[in-house]
Parts: C-alpha cells; structure tokens; sequence
C-alpha cells in the first residue's frame, strides 16, 4: 500500500499507485457502505471540520457522511455567513481553526489556489473538495472508482469529457487522473469554454459532438453553469443544447456499451436529456454519488492514517 | 571636496564601453575620466571593481501620500541608496493621486528631505487617473514633473487621450502609457496558456500587450506626442514597437526586471509575490525581451518597484494584490543576464542609467566630465542568497527571496556624496 501524501490538495501531486491505494481502500468502503452496520471506527477520536466558502449540497453532505460513518467528529461551518463577510481573512480563519486542533480540514473555496495557501499555515490534514477552477480531486476520484467498476479497467479507455472545459476544476482533475492512468481523453465544447493552451495537455479536442464522442468508452459531462450561458460564452441555452446537449441520437455515436456520467448537479435539457440520465443501462450518475461517499472515506482514511504515524513520529506537530 | 576613484572598471554606457582606469569627482561633479589629479581630498581604491553611473528607475511606487505603511521616502531612498539607485523617478498613482502642482510640490518636498538620493516625480495624465479631464499639464511642468502617466490604467477614450497627447506635445511634455488592452486584460492574474488553465486562474493573452500598443502608435502617429510605453513583455509586441520606431515617432518602451528575468513558470503553487502587472510572461517572451534590450529596441530597463504590506499579498492569487519591489535587487537580478552570458555590462547599463537619463531630460546617467557624480560602485561577482527580511523598503515583497543572485553594491553617491556603504 503506498500513499505518503500530508493533504489532498489535487490529483497533480499523486503517482498513479497512490491512486490505486486509495481506489481499493473504496471499494472496501463500498462493501461497508452496503453492509447493515455502515460503521467503522478508522476516524474515532478524530474532529473533522468542513468549511465550504461556496455553496454545496451534495459534496458537503458526502464529506460529513463519510467522516459519519467512520466515527469522527464532524462539524460544518457555514462559512458564507461566517466572519469572512466580516473582513477577516482567509488565513486568520484558518488559524483560528487549527487553534481548536482539527484533524481533517474539508476545504471548498471559490478562488483557484486557496486551499493550497491555507494549507500552508494549519498542521492538520487538508482536503480539497474543489478551489475555484483548480482542482476538486475526490471528484476524479470517485469518477475513477466508477469508471473502474463500470468497466473492469481504469486504463487504455477512450474518455470524452464534454462542455464547460474552461471553466471546471471537475475536468481539470479528470483529465489529470485519466491521463496519470493511461487513457486516451477527448474534450468535446465550443472553443469559447475551452481552456488556453489545451493543445498542450496530451488530449484530443473537439468543437463536434458527434465526431468526439465516436467510438468513445466513457462519456462525461460537465454542468454548464447558469451565468455562462448569457451570451457571454455561448449564444444561447437552445442552442448549446442543440449543438452539446447529450441525447440518444449524439450517444448513439460512442460504443454500445459507452456510460454516461455527470458530476451534478444537472441541467436537464440544457447539458444532458432527461432520459438518458434516467436510463438505468447507460447513466452511472446514482453510482458517481454512491462511490463519492466512499472515495471520501478512503482519502481521509489514508490521511489520518498518516496523520497518526507522523504524530508517533513527532513530525507535523 | 574632491574624490579619487582608483583602478576602477568603469563602465561608460554612452560609449557602450568598459575600461580600467581612475575617475576623479570635484564638487559633487566628474571632473576627469582616464586622465586624472594623482591626488584628492579622499582616495577610492576600487581594487578593480565596477565603477558606472547611478542607476536612474523610472516607474517607482513611493506610498506617500496614503499608504505610507508600505514604503515612505525615507525607506525606498535607502533602498534605493543600497541598490546603487541615484535617480528615482516616482510614479504618481497614489492616494490620492499626483494631479496638481500642489501635491506634486509635496512630493517634491517630501522626497528632497527624507530620502538620500533623488526623486523625481510623474504626474498624472487625467485628473484622478479616471481617464476624463488632463491635468494642467503646463503647471505641473513648470513644478517639475518628469513625464506624465495614469500609470497601470489604461485611457479607454480615445478623444480624451489624443486631446491629452496633442496638448502635450505643444509642451514637449513624454506621456508614459501601460499597453494593455483593457477588455481582454479584465480581471486577469497571469497570462493565458497551459500553466494558466492548469492553475485555474483566471489568464490574459499575450495579445493584449500589441492590441493596446497598436493603439497608441496610431495615436501617436496622429498627435506626434513624445511616448513611453512603460512595459513591454512580450515576442508579439515586439515588432510594432520597432515599426514605430523605423517610421520616426517618438516611441520609446521598457520592461521591468522582473519581466527579463522570470517566466510565468515561477508563480509555481500560487505564490503571489510572482503576481506582477502586466503578469510574468512565457520563457520565448522573456528570451525576446532579453534579445531587444540587447539591441536597442526596448530603450529601458525598470524595477517597477510596487511595494505591498504582507496583508495584500497573504491571499489567494486572484485576490492579492500585484507588485514586487525591485529597487534593491535590481542589480543583482539585472547581472543575472550578464553571468548568463546574455548581454554585456555596458548594453545592460545603457538600459538602466543613460537612456532613462536622456529620455526624460535627467542630469545623471553618464560617466562623463560635467555630469554629476552620481556613481556606484559594485563587485558584479559577489554571490549571495537574498533573505528579504534584511530589505530596506518597509515592504519585503521580492519574488527573489532565497534566490542565489550574484553582484553586491559596495557604495553608492548621490552628488558626490557617499550615501550607502556596504559594511
């Protein structure tokens, strides 16, 4: 078993065997997570905190259930209505944060970098849960945990990863991840959500659905945020829709066998049809949520793990 | 009161040469170079060190008025003093900013008894910097100002800037401009390509340099105004600048240390002491800056001292604040292009003390009889590794803290006075 990391801060930093620790420490997790008992004991005695600058359903709740369910301390602090709006910074939070001796950090930020800083300055564990258009690792993370179970290997898959690009630190990781596996990626979008300089990141990039999605393993979408679609980027939601919308007839293109995912939460109608995220036999997006959980217990698992060996050692402290 | 300068290097950068020989000053003035007085109230054995004119930095930020926290008169003339900085050409985008002969009498004033070497103060092209009215261009002349810019805001009207330009030019007065068109450059933190999106911060392209320059030749062209562009760091700019030049406008253009000597590469994991405005640029724009520096076509080279308290910078990168001081470090940085074989010491010098000097119609910058003896004298070989806490600025915003840096200043005068002295 190898994983040395102090904090999940992104994707970039791991070797793909660490990334492999930390997918079959999951699907252990999975097995727990259907289990009666649900519980385990790996985080007894532990705080975790989880501060989300930003707002969040679904990844907050994932965090404090996986914390939950592996016996920490979980608190939520809202931090949009905390003393941040009230001039303090970002680091003087931090500080007086670690002075209550957390164990586990949750960090959600909307500035690219963020978590990193702070970081910086607590002696505790740190998990990105997305900073900015950064990074959001356990994202990739429980992509590649259902990607793996979906199709058996997590290596040599054609990957499209469709729409907001420029935008979404959900891609950024992705695309890392999948790459660091040895995966063929394609990014499917308008070039306006496009990031600068994608030529340079070892994928295929493609303004046509349909011929990005040819023959494809895995489609991933990405949610198109609201206040993109004013004009700014793209002309319209109609026409977005029209031309990288995901319905049966652009599907139809990839391989038979091809899955769906998404990151949620869903515009349906605008990024992705309706039924095709209810289609059992494609969507794997109640599975991505399913896995979330357990990727999550996985990482903070393997971080308080090292948490406790450096605490023996008398290092971090 | 007379000095003796003896087995000096020194440097000329008029003549774009470097001699052995012996320099003697006579009341605050080079009274011989080469052929001098054996004797003098006070002999300078430079044991075969660097002997050049002061370096003149135009574009500095004194914090005075507003946010004297960050850096006073007193704390960047000793920094200044400490780099081998004789001439420090102010910029005027304080609070509030220079934009009448009244504050810029205060400038004046303030940099005359607190700070050991000489400022010299901009003033502001509009009123404000907000871009709508020009300020008495004529007063602010006679008061002194060296050139007149809104420093890193760009004049959006065209009718308000050519009416500025054209006023201006009846009074022979330099408008300093900062290229950067400001649509495309909004909100941006470094400049866009691979590095930028896998950081996820928010990237201008590189473009934005010509569009704005393209832009102000043709008003240049048509107002036939003296202009400065304050920075240009990047390949594609690089040929509208030099067409300007073949087709006779008054166009000159620097860059700032920081542009010559790191790439975007070095904000790493987001360290924002690397957050410069316009943003570091890719390794082929910094090799191309360095290539017309060398030729000639980039006239001069800055510090763009911009101090930050730590408060500004202890943020995430889009929302600290840009800037780095350079007045202290920018010779070592400078002589990092020197020890790197890229440019020679008297091509580099021409850059930082006589074409800036000329320019702007200073005294200094010149090792010749009559100019004043604003000299300083440096080992360009001296290593050392920067620790930012021993700064003299209040603020320690160098992106060269823990670098290795070679060329130590030994002593500089103002006026033949000697103001700093490495003890």
């Amino acid at each position: 078993m190898t994983f040395r990391q102090k904090h999940l801060l992104g994707i970039e930093p791991l070797h793909p065997e660490e990334i492999r620790t930390i997918l079959d420490l999951a699907d252990t997790y999975v097995d727990l997570n259907r289990s009666p008992t649900k519980h385990s004991d790996a985080l007894a005695g532990m705080t975790q905190i989880n501060m989300f600058f930003e707002n969040s359903t679904r990844t907050q709740a994932s965090f404090e259930l996986a914390g939950k369910r592996l016996g920490a301390d979980v608190m939520n602090m809202a931090m949009q209505a905390s003393s941040i709006k009230k001039g303090e910074t970002l680091i003087d939070t931090a500080l007086t944060l670690n002075a209550m001796h957390p164990d586990l950090l949750v960090v959600r930020h909307p500035h690219s970098g963020a978590v990193d800083l702070l970081s910086q300055k607590v002696n505790c564990a740190v998990l990105n849960a997305g900073d900015g258009r950064h990074e959001h690792p356990t994202q990739a993370l429980l992509d590649a945990l259902t990607i793996r179970r979906a199709k058996g290997r997590l290596h040599r898959l054609n990957i499209a990863i469709c729409g907001d690009i420029a935008h979404s630190r959900v891609a950024r990781s992705n695309i890392l991840l999948l790459h660091k596996m040895e995966n063929r990626i394609r990014l499917v979008g308008p070039p306006t959500l496009m990031p600068s300089g994608i030529s340079h990141f070892g994928v295929e990039v493609y303004d046509d659905m349909r011929e990005g999605l040819k023959d494809v393993d895995v489609v991933m979408m990405l949610r198109l945020q609201k206040e993109r679609m004013d004009g700014g980027f793209i002309p319209s939601e109609r026409e977005y829709y029209h031309r990288y919308g995901l319905d049966a007839e652009k599907l139809a293109y990839a391989k038979d066998d091809a899955i769906v995912m998404h990151p949620g939460p869903m515009n349906r109608g605008v990024e992705i049809d309706g039924e095709i995220a209810d289609d059992i036999n494609r969507s794997v997006i109640q599975e991505q949520v399913e896995m979330g959980v357990a990727v999550r217990m996985a990482a903070m698992d393997l971080l308080a793990r090292n948490l406790r060996d450096a605490g023996d050692k008398g290092v971090w402290v | 009161m007379s000095i003796l300068f003896k087995n000096a290097r020194l440097i000329d950068p008029e003549a774009r040469t470097e001699t052995t020989g012996d320099l003697f000053v006579q009341d605050g003035v080079i009274a011989a170079v080469g052929d001098t007085p054996d004797t003098a109230d006070q002999v300078v054995d430079c044991r075969g060190k660097h002997l050049a004119p002061g370096i003149v930095d135009i574009g500095v930020k004194i914090c005075e008025p507003g946010e004297r926290h960050k850096e006073s008169f007193r704390t960047a003339g000793l920094a200044a003093a400490a780099g081998g900085v004789t001439t420090i050409v102010t910029r005027p985008d304080t609070l509030p900013s220079i934009d009448t002969p009244e504050t810029l009498e205060f400038v004046t004033r303030r940099g005359r008894e607190a700070s050991p070497v000489n400022i010299r103060p901009m003033a502001t092209l509009t009123k404000g910097r907000e871009g709508r009215e020009m300020v008495e261009i004529g007063f602010l002349l006679d008061a002194g100002a060296v050139a007149f810019t809104d420093g890193d805001r760009v004049t959006t009207d065209t009718k308000v800037l050519s009416r500025a330009m054209t006023y201006a030019r009846s009074l022979g007065a330099v408008i300093i401009a900062h290229p950067q068109d400001p649509g495309l450059s909004r909100g941006a933190a470094v400049t866009s390509g691979k590095f930028a999106s896998l950081r996820g911060l928010p990237a201008v392209s590189a473009m934005a340099e010509r569009m704005a320059l393209d832009r102000d030749i043709a008003l240049v062209e048509m107002t036939g105004v003296a202009y400065h562009a304050d920075q240009i760091t990047t390949a594609r700019a690089l040929p509208a600048l030099e067409r300007a030049k073949n087709n006779g406008h008054d166009v000159t253009a620097g860059v700032s240390i920081h542009h010559l000597t790191l790439n975007e590469l070095d904000v790493g994991d987001y360290r924002t002491f690397f957050k410069v405005k316009p943003p570091l640029r890719s390794e082929d724009d910094r090799i191309a800056c360095v290539e017309a520096v060398k030729t000639g076509l980039i006239d001069i080279i800055c510090s763009m001292h911009t101090p930050q308290d730590e408060e500004s910078k202890r943020l995430p990168f889009e929302e600290a604040a840009s800037g780095a001081v350079g007045l202290e470090t920018f010779l070592p940085a400078v002589l990092r292009l020197v020890h790197a074989g890229d440019i020679a010491l008297p091509d580099l010098w021409r850059a930082m003390s006589f074409n800036p000097a000329a320019r702007f119609g200073l005294p200094g910058g010149r090792l010749a009889v009559g100019a004043p003896a604003d000299l300083v004298l440096f080992d360009a070989d001296a290593p050392f590794v920067l620790d930012r806490t021993k700064l003299h600025s209040k603020s320690k915003n160098t992106p060269f803290d823990g670098a290795r840096l070679q060329g130590r200043v030994l002593s500089t005068y103002v006026g033949g006075d000697c103001v700093y002295t490495k003890d």
